[in-house]
């Protein structure tokens, strides 16, 4: 037989040849020979994900996450989007332990959450902003927190300097603003140096100087090679931190892809053109097969498909045609995201297309 | 709906050094919960102002009752023995404990702060006797100070014309422990309400009705089973325990307290259960 190490090896080189399906069965396989290798030894395991096996949640009729399979990797940030009530909370609190799952298993770092000996120090998770008591100081809140795993309270004055809390420390937590107490569950999830931190919607309440700030700590834990798994229902936001997208919708699985393949998925790119002598253009690029449409509102615009912008331009100088405008327009990650949640959306709001109102000029 | 998924699996799948970590923690045991729920309930003033007030309480009322005990009582009647004057405080002091004790609990399923406790420390009911053993102990050791307060300062004030017990009484020193147990176990019943209801202002309700309700309402149900219903109530119970005299419409001490004993377990071992079952 060979030694589970080299076996584990080979498993993880196949991951990367294999199925989305079949690499899950692979790590389930290369998990449980770690698990047998060191059974309830401390983290540091190269390979520290979160791990998500057809779990399926129900509340009497409804289903909240239905047969969701998925894997968080480390050393990304990975976004975990979807419509509001796409079931992402019910998601992180079954990888919690909170909820009990219908059916399917969540691990981290190889194992249920619940069967790690010291939780704190596998995962670093902040679920409710302000799940503090009014009357008690954040530095007792932390101290508590951390008394549970044994984390000397040095560490607490270390995280409370990581969120710059550091000042306010003793006061009663009850008259922190929500981007305070925001903080204050950042500083919670990393008291125990996790290898993999989970967050939900941490960018809520934060005033623009806290959203800088919580992009750059994202960045800086995956840069680690810490596991990063952050929720939101903004795309705008995720975009701006996230390698990896996670798409959920009505509990379900929708994409689960790099943020290059996400942007590949929106329509072909255009290029907009306005100038006063559309017909000549059209003429112009006709030849090399170009599809041009007209803007139904602007008599002067027309949308170029299947042809770089330098092209057309250099095709309308040859043909003598006076442009007023030429730009390339891409879809936003943000029109993708919406575009693929769409049938998803529970709860559908009567606005404009996404697609017409989140075209942006590259 | 379709599922899209990466053509490839991204290649830092199992690549990349271990990250760099402090070593911090140990396993997470029972005695490391129950250290963090000491650190909650000292850190918040009320917690610490209520119990020392329900201790207070009691030897403050106590010393009143007993200074105010009318002189012309008829021998042998029911609870008017210097005792019983003595702890006289005791409901004023088991609704400060039973409403703290709901709220200890209460609060932290209001503000989500259960969820990260319970994240923390993966088995809910570690939490459960965590919190039972920290204030249970802090509410024992209070009132059990108190008791011996009231009963030594109520007896020296004792205006009434009956004898006043001594410590070395028979029955005496059962009774004073027991007031101060029976403040502990007042504690164990609002935390386990609270575990079950999930609320603070629920616990407290129902922890009330319990405890000062059920007696009136009990009193109105008629025959030998009405009688039996008011003796095995809780508070009853915890007077029994505290009685030394032990009149006919309580039961004898010991089995007032197998009968609070029972409450306390059973309560606690209703929480236990559905803490296991239940989402939190």
């Amino acid at each position: 037989m060979l030694p589970a190490e080299a076996l584990g090896g080979e498993v993880g080189a196949l991951v990367q040849f294999t199925s989305e399906h079949a690499a899950i069965t692979a790590l389930g396989v290369a998990t449980s020979l770690r698990r047998e290798d060191a059974p309830g030894g401390p983290a540091g395991h190269r390979g520290a994900m979160i791990e998500i096996t057809s779990l399926t949640k129900r509340y009497g009729e409804t289903v909240a996450v239905d047969d969701l399979s998925f894997i968080v990797r480390p050393g990304i940030v990975t976004g975990f989007l979807g419509p509001n009530g796409a079931g992402k909370s019910t998601t992180m609190r079954m990888i919690l332990g909170l909820d009990n799952p219908s059916r399917g298993r969540a691990t981290v770092n190889g194992r249920p959450l619940v069967e790690h000996a010291a939780p704190l120090t596998e995962l670093g998770a902040l679920l409710e902003a302000r799940a503090i008591h009014p009357q008690r100081s954040a530095r007792n809140h932390l101290r508590a927190l951390a008394a549970t795993t044994g984390i000397p309270d040095r560490r607490v004055d270390e995280v409370l300097g990581i969120v710059g809390l550091d000042e306010v420390a003793d006061r009663a937590a009850g008259a922190f603003s929500l981007g305070m107490g925001q903080r204050l569950g950042i500083a919670s999830a990393l008291l125990g140096d996790p290898e993999t931190v989970m967050l939900d919607e941490p960018v809520n309440g934060l005033d623009p100087e806290g959203i800088l700030w919580i992009r750059k700590l994202l960045k800086e834990l995956a840069a680690e090679g810490r596991t990063v798994f952050v929720s939101s229902h903004l795309m705008s936001e995720m975009a701006l931190t996230a390698e990896h997208f996670i798409i959920i919708g009505r509990g379900r699985l929708i994409a689960d892809v790099s943020a290059a393949e996400l942007a590949a998925m929106g329509p072909e790119p255009q290029v907009l053109v306005r100038t006063p002598y559309g017909d000549r253009l059209r003429q112009a690029l006709a030849s090399d097969g170009a599809r041009v449409t007209g803007d139904g509102e602007y008599p002067d615009v027309l949308y170029v498909s299947g042809m770089e912008s330098d092209v057309i331009g250099r095709r309308s100088a040859e043909a003598g045609v006076e442009l007023h405008e030429l730009a390339p327009l891409q879809e936003s990650l943000e029109g993708i995201f919406m575009g693929l949640t769409q049938e998803a959306v529970q709860y559908h709001s009567h606005g404009a297309h996404p697609s017409t109102t989140t075209r942006q000029a590259a | 709906m379709d599922t899209i998924t990466a053509s490839h699996i991204s290649d830092t799948a199992d690549a990349g050094p271990p990250v760099m970590r402090q070593r911090l923690g140990r396993a997470v045991t029972e005695w490391s919960v129950t250290k963090a729920e000491w650190i909650k309930l000292r850190s918040v003033r009320v917690n610490v102002v209520g119990v020392l007030a329900a201790a207070a309480a009691l030897v403050l009322l106590g010393v009143l009752f007993s200074a105010l005990a009318p002189k012309d009582m008829g021998p042998g009647g029911t609870a008017t023995n210097s005792v019983s004057f003595a702890f006289g405080g005791i409901s004023l002091s088991q609704l400060i404990i039973g409403v703290l004790a709901a709220l200890f609990v209460g609060s932290e399923y209001a503000s989500g702060l259960i969820r990260t406790t319970f994240g923390a420390v993966a088995r809910r009911t570690r939490v459960l006797r965590a919190k039972a053993i920290a204030f249970g102990c802090a509410t024992w050791l209070a009132m059990t100070l108190g008791a011996f307060g009231a009963f030594f300062a109520g007896s020296a004030v004792y205006s009434g014309n009956l004898p006043s017990y001594s410590i070395g009484d028979p029955g005496v020193l059962r009774a004073v422990l027991s007031a101060g147990f029976y403040g502990a176990c007042v504690a164990l019943i609002g935390m386990a309400v609270g575990f079950l209801v999930r609320s603070a202002a629920a616990a407290i309700g129902l922890l009330l009705g319990l405890l000062m309700l059920a007696p009136l309402l009990a009193e109105l149900v008629p025959g030998t089973a009405g009688d039996t219903l008011i003796k095995i109530l809780p508070s009853n119970a915890g007077e029994a325990m505290m009685s030394v005299t032990s009149p006919d419409n309580l039961l004898p001490p010991w089995p007032g307290f197998a009968v609070l004993v029972a409450w306390v377990v059973g309560l606690l071992a209703a929480a236990a259960v559905t803490l296991g079952r239940r989402d939190a």
